[in-house]
């Protein structure tokens, strides 16, 4: 049986097997990062270019949580995404709610300016080359599942990365809460004469999309070097991600996430040169035959 | 600066009583200035291994150089690792800005672009960041100085002493441009050299890859008992942190990093880092006089030691200026090529590389270091990582001048 997929697919069976769960887990934190770019797309209509230094925030105050305050992996999980989706309401306070009128290009511009000033001012302070953090002693380990060795680690990541996805989608489409949210994206003043407070609501919405950022930071601070830079290594695949998926759609952003992770997986079986590139050649094709994206509505 | 009219204006009154004479002393005083342009990635995964420290310790050697009737002046510009703004910024030095030398060059796809610029334009390009050994083969120039470092080097120690270990077959990780390619091609040789085989490769793309696992898993799935990383910078880090999440040192498979860093193994810790072994040509902690060095620049270098990358900018620019003084300003501003010529010519030393020289083909030439990565509990002070397992020595630590296939060797 397992020869007989060889045969077909050209590369032994347990190596693609392999690949298909690497793939899912990178997934994961495509799906989690785009997530909380949709979120924050859908309702405040800001593309959010500083989303990757966030990422990238939410690994570092893992790491300064252990390293200055002794807190530990599951601390750094509550607690970095508190103070990562705090900074990113000081953000929103400051600078971005002034953008809410004006066209998508000046929230563009803003977040990507505000994303590369941190990115700066962490490199100054850390230097590029980054610093270690380890697994947690109960998540260490691995199985081994006859096809390959699994760290439980990675496993951890795609369950915690489902769950993250799962409760905000029932968060934003199951929930009061959910409701007035994306009423107040369709009629702000509207929902506002019901005498709810719409700009904290977005406010708080910003936060939580950021939160979010910081949680992937989290996740992935034991297994990627955590440095500066690591976050605008990938928010751009991420941004492909959700154009992939339909700007604004949350669970077009958690399945493209899962997709493409998997599609990533694969070229680094068959052509792993392309393996950067293969997402960008998906979104190019996807916005020739469907400009709106996968999930998007025209 | 800001001029405001005024001001422009009364010097204009003031210019014709003094007779041009500033413009004429600003002149001068260009024709008497050395121009050092340190060019490498000052923002990116390499810019803790070479960066703007590599000009704080070019600006050291200009200092301890002492003055000897002539200016010096250093500019540090970052090229991204792109060899198009590497370029740009390497011909806007020379044409506008009046640069002699390009210093450093990390990235040999920025560097070999690098190369060919300072060879059209006849300047110096004393390179110490970037590892491809076709600096000094296939691509070398008159013009330049490959000072540190080169894949040959890191693959005959490295990769023969791996070979030696029982490691002979192996699995690359290539970062898919021109130094994984040398990388990958110079220890492969090596290991069928030493009649060991290579199961195969695969090429991640760069930059832009945070995730091995995949890779790894295929280095694995060969059954290889080697698996070399012929990458560098974070891209190592990432590497090494996968493959002991996946659990592939604890079963038997030996993990070569062929390029590895001191600021790796910091940003590593020794937890992680702690028996894998790597080929440096300069270690803070070597001597007394490489702690010397480390003393002096330390201060002006942030959190970080200094790596070999950085030493090599210490020791090219020490040894540049000593040829300068012995050929005068005006000779060494004129002609890259004669300025490179009487850098050959002279004997080097300095406090990172001890006594040296540079061979025909532009190769700079020391003994090179195998070291191995410390345990935690054996690490007594900061930044004490590496225990030494092996010197080659000079003569035999690079790629014999006649194998390199360089156009200035006379076959």
């Amino acid at each position: 049986m397992l020869d007989a997929i060889e045969a077909i697919l050209g590369v032994p069976a347990p190596l693609l097997f392999g690949q298909l769960l690497l793939g899912l887990i990178n997934g994961a934190f495509y799906a989690m990062l785009s997530l909380g770019l949709a979120v924050i797309f859908g309702l405040l209509n800001i593309i959010n270019f500083t989303h990757g230094a966030q990422f990238m925030m939410g690994a570092f105050a893992a790491w300064m949580l252990l390293a200055w305050a002794g807190l530990g992996y599951w601390w750094a999980l509550l607690l970095s995404p508190l103070i990562v989706g705090f900074s990113g309401i000081i953000l929103e306070k400051l600078f971005i709610s002034r953008l809410y009128k004006l066209d998508h290009l000046y929230g563009l511009l803003l977040t990507l300016g505000l994303g590369l000033i941190i990115e700066g001012v962490f490199r100054n302070e850390f230097g590029s080359s980054g610093l270690p953090y380890r697994i947690p002693a109960e998540l260490s380990g691995a199985w081994d599942l006859g096809f390959m060795f699994m760290p439980i680690y990675r496993g951890w990541v795609v369950v915690a990365a489902l769950f993250f996805c799962i409760a905000t989608w029932l968060i934003i489409e199951k929930t009061r809460l959910g409701a007035y949210l994306r009423a107040a994206t369709e009629r702000a003043e509207l929902v506002q004469a019901f005498g709810i407070n719409v700009p904290r609501m977005i406010t708080l919405t910003y936060g939580a999309g950021v939160a979010l950022a910081a949680v992937a930071g989290v996740l992935a601070a034991p297994i990627y070097s955590v440095n500066p830079q690591m976050g605008s290594n990938l928010i751009i695949v991420v941004f492909a991600v959700v154009v992939i998926g339909g700007m604004g759609s949350i669970l077009g952003s958690i399945i493209t996430g899962f997709g493409l992770g998997i599609v990533e997986g694969l070229t680094k079986v068959y052509y792993p040169e392309a393996s950067a590139t293969v997402i960008f050649v998906i979104m190019a094709i996807v916005l020739l035959a469907r400009p709106a994206g996968l999930f998007g509505r025209a | 600066m800001a001029l405001d009219r005024r001001s422009l204006l009364g010097a204009a009154a003031i210019l014709p009583a003094l007779g041009g004479l500033p413009f004429r002393s600003a002149r001068a005083q260009a024709a008497n200035t050395i121009k050092i342009g340190v060019l490498n990635d000052g923002s990116g995964m390499y810019r803790d291994i070479a960066g703007e420290t590599a000009a704080v310790c070019a600006r050291q050697a200009v200092a301890d150089f002492g003055n000897q009737g002539f200016n010096v002046e250093v500019l540090h510009a970052d090229h991204q690792n792109k060899p198009d703004v590497g370029s740009n910024i390497a011909r806007q030095w020379i044409d506008q800005s009046g640069v002699d030398v390009l210093l450093d060059v990390t990235t040999s796809s920025v560097a070999l672009a690098v190369n060919d610029i300072c060879r059209e334009k006849n300047k110096v390009h004393i390179n110490s960041g970037a590892a491809t050994s076709d600096l000094t083969g296939a691509k070398c120039s008159p013009n330049t100085v490959h000072w540190t470092y080169d894949t040959w080097m890191l693959a005959h120690s490295t990769g023969a002493a791996m070979v030696k270990a029982g490691g002979d077959s192996w699995y690359f990780i290539t970062a898919d441009y021109a130094f994984g390619h040398a990388l990958e091609r110079d220890t492969g040789n090596f290991v069928k050299e030493a009649g060991g085989r290579v199961l195969g490769a695969v090429r991640s793309p760069f930059p832009g890859t945070t995730d091995f696992s995949s890779f790894l898993v295929q280095a694995q799935a060969s059954r290889a008992k080697v698996i070399g990383f012929a990458n560098a910078g974070t891209d190592t880090i990432n590497c090494i942190k996968q493959a002991a999440e996946f659990g592939i040192t604890r079963r038997g498979t030996k993990l070569a990093a062929l390029l590895m860093f001191l600021t790796d193994v910091h940003s590593l810790g020794l937890a992680t880092a702690n028996g894998l072994v790597c080929t440096e040509t300069f270690y803070w902690d070597m001597n007394e006089a490489t702690r010397r060095f480390t003393a002096k620049v330390r201060p002006n270098m942030g959190a970080i030691y200094p790596t070999m990358t950085q030493a090599g900018c210490y020791a090219g620019t020490l040894h540049y200026l000593k040829a300068v003084k012995a050929m005068g300003v005006a000779a060494a501003k004129a002609s890259g090529v004669e300025a490179v010529n009487r850098m050959k010519a002279l004997p080097t030393s300095d406090d990172c590389f001890g006594q040296g020289s540079i061979r025909a083909d532009g190769r700079k030439i020391h003994p090179a270091y195998l070291f191995e990565v410390k345990k935690p509990e054996e690490s007594k002070h900061a930044w004490d990582y590496y225990k030494l397992l092996g010197t080659t020595p000079t003569n035999e630590a690079f790629r014999p001048l006649a194998a390199g296939g360089c156009s200035l060797i006379p076959a």
